[in-house]
C-alpha cells in the first residue's frame, strides 16, 4: 500500500505544480497517471509546441515546461504510479481514502486531488478482428518499457509524431522495425520526418505505405500480421504490433465515483477551495468546472495552490499556519536540500 | 467590422443560425463552442491544433473551398466518419468571405 498525504490523479502541469505547493506545507504527494510518462497533454499532444501565456515565460515549449515543473518539485520527492488508471475509491471511517488502479495498485491518502485534465487518455484502437485477444500478447498501444522490444521484430502503425519518434527510438532496440501508414505522407516535427527518411535509407527502418494492417495471427501470442498494401494482401512475421493512432480523453472510472459532473467536468466549490461534493476530494485544472471557469494552465496553478491550503487545514485541524513567501522562507526539500535567497550583507562603506 | 451568419446543424440534427464576429481571430470550432452547440468535452479537445478531429464538420454549401491544409488532411486520414466534404472546424477561420456558410457537425469520434 502506497501511503501519502495528497493523492493526485493526473501528472499534467496542474498536478505537478500541486506537489510544489503541498511541499511548502510539508504535505507529501503521490501521482497516478494513465500515461507512461509525466506531463499529460503537454507531453502527449504537443511537446514541441510553444505556449505563450505562462506568466513570466514569453514563450516556452510544452515539453520544457514539464521538464521545468519536474525540476521545481523534485526536492519534494513525489511518488509516481504511471501507466495505470485510478479505478475505484473507498472512503474509510477516518475520512481517508484508498484508491486502487486498474492494475491493483493501492494508494492510501488523506485527501484526493483530481487533476485529470480532459480525462484519461485512452488509445484509439484500429478496427481489426480479434485485436482485443492480442492485447498484451503482442499488441501494445503505448511504449511503456522500450526494453520489452529488445531484439524483437516490431511493426508500428501510424502517421504522426508518436509513430515517427518511437520508430526512431526503437530502431536501436528492436531487431527489426517496420513502419506502416495509410498514406505516403507523415505529419510530425521536421527533424523526426527527416530522421525516419535517413533510417529508411540505411535499412534500419522498413517503410510500408500506403498500407493498412487488416489481420492478426498467432495461437497464444501474436506471430504475424496481414497487410493490405494498395489492395494487395501479404503476411508479415512479427513479435509485436504497436498501433499509434492517437489518444482520446475519457473521464473514465472517475465518472462513477459519485462526483457531481456537469459538461463532462467535475463541479467544484470555487468560492472556497475547489472541493467537490465529496468531502476530501478536490478537482483542479481542466477537469473541473464552476461559473466562469477557464481551462488555462495558469488557472490550474492557482487552483492547485488553494487546494493545498485547504488540505493542510483538513489534515491539521487547529494547527496554525500563515502563508509564507519562498523568497523569505526559502524551500526545504524532503530530501534534505534547502534553497534560500542569498543574505544581504550589513557592512560599512568607508 | 461586421458579423457573419452561419447555419450549423448540431449532432441531434437541429439547425441553428448564428452570428460570429470576424475580428476576434475565431474559427468555426470556437463558434460552435461559444454557442454551446456541441457538448463541452466533445469538441475542440486539442484546442484547435488539428490534432484530434473532434470538430470535424461536413460542409453543406459552396461558400468555402473543400481544400484542406496539410495538417488537416493528415488528421482526417486518421479520423472516423470522414466524407468528401469533411473539414476540421478549427481550420476554418471566421472571415467575411464565409458569410452564409452551412455546416453539419460530424458525430463524436
Amino acid at each position: 500500500m502506497i501511503e501519502t498525504d495528497i493523492l493526485i490523479i493526473g501528472a499534467g502541469p496542474t498536478g505537478l505544480f500541486a506537489v510544489f505547493e503541498a511541499g511548502l506545507l510539508k504535505l507529501k504527494c503521490h501521482i497516478i497517471d494513465a500515461l507512461p510518462q509525466i506531463g499529460g497533454q503537454l507531453s502527449e499532444l504537443y511537446p514541441k509546441k510553444p505556449i505563450y501565456d505562462i506568466p513570466g515565460f514569453p514563450e516556452v515549449l510544452a515539453g520544457d515546461l514539464v521538464h521545468n515543473l519536474m525540476e521545481q518539485i523534485k526536492q519534494f520527492q513525489p511518488g509516481f504510479t504511471l501507466a495505470e488508471t485510478a479505478e475505484t475509491i473507498e472512503k474509510l471511517t477516518d475520512g481517508t481514502f484508498i484508491v486502487t488502479t486498474n492494475k491493483g495498485t493501492k494508494h492510501h491518502a488523506k485527501a484526493i486531488a483530481i487533476a485529470g485534465g480532459l480525462g484519461t487518455f485512452e488509445p484509439r484502437k484500429p478496427v481489426i478482428e480479434d485485436i482485443a485477444f492480442y492485447e498484451e500478447k503482442g499488441v501494445e498501444y503505448f511504449v511503456k518499457d522500450p526494453e520489452q522490444f529488445r531484439d524483437k521484430k516490431i511493426v508500428i502503425a501510424g502517421g504522426g509524431d508518436s509513430a515517427l519518434d518511437w520508430s526512431i527510438f526503437l530502431s536501436d532496440v528492436a531487431s527489426d522495425v517496420t513502419l506502416i501508414h495509410r498514406r505516403n505522407e507523415f505529419r510530425g516535427a521536421l527533424d523526426s520526418v527527416e530522421k525516419v527518411q535517413e533510417l529508411k535509407h540505411s535499412g534500419k527502418i522498413k517503410l510500408i505505405t500506403p498500407a493498412e494492417v487488416v489481420g492478426l495471427n498467432g495461437a497464444e501470442h501474436l506471430e504475424s500480421i496481414d497487410i493490405d498494401e494498395n489492395g494487395a494482401h501479404r503476411n508479415l512475421k512479427t513479435d509485436y504490433f504497436i498501433p499509434l493512432f492517437g489518444l482520446t480523453p475519457k473521464l473514465g472510472a472517475i465518472a462513477n465515483w459519485g462526483l457531481e459532473i456537469e459538461k463532462n467536468a467535475i463541479k467544484v466549490n470555487n468560492a472556497l477551495d475547489y472541493q467537490t461534493n465529496i468531502d476530501g476530494i478536490y478537482a483542479i485544472g481542466d477537469v473541473n468546472t464552476y461559473p466562469g471557469k477557464l481551462k488555462l494552465i495558469l488557472c490550474g496553478f492557482h487552483e492547485a495552490t488553494l487546494m493545498c491550503q485547504s488540505v493542510y487545514n483538513r489534515i491539521n485541524p487547529g494547527k496554525k499556519y500563515v502563508l509564507k513567501y519562498t523568497t523569505v522562507s526559502g524551500v526545504d526539500g524532503f530530501d534534505g536540500t534547502r534553497k534560500e535567497a542569498e543574505k544581504a550583507v550589513v557592512k560599512a562603506i568607508e | 467590422m461586421s458579423d457573419v451568419t452561419l447555419k450549423i446543424t448540431d449532432r441531434n440534427g437541429v439547425i441553428h443560425e448564428v452570428q460570429a464576429p470576424t475580428d476576434m481571430n475565431m474559427n468555426v470550432m470556437e463558434v460552435i463552442r461559444a454557442y454551446e452547440l456541441a457538448e463541452e468535452g466533445t469538441i475542440g479537445i486539442c484546442g484547435g491544433m488539428a490534432m484530434c478531429a473532434s470538430c470535424q464538420c461536413y460542409v453543406l454549401n459552396d461558400v468555402i473551398s473543400l481544400e484542406r491544409n496539410p495538417d488537416e488532411e493528415a488528421m482526417l486520414w486518421e479520423a472516423y466518419h470522414v466524407k468528401d466534404n469533411s473539414r476540421l472546424g478549427c481550420q476554418i477561420p471566421i472571415t467575411p468571405e464565409i458569410d452564409g456558410l452551412e455546416i453539419e457537425i460530424a458525430p463524436e469520434q
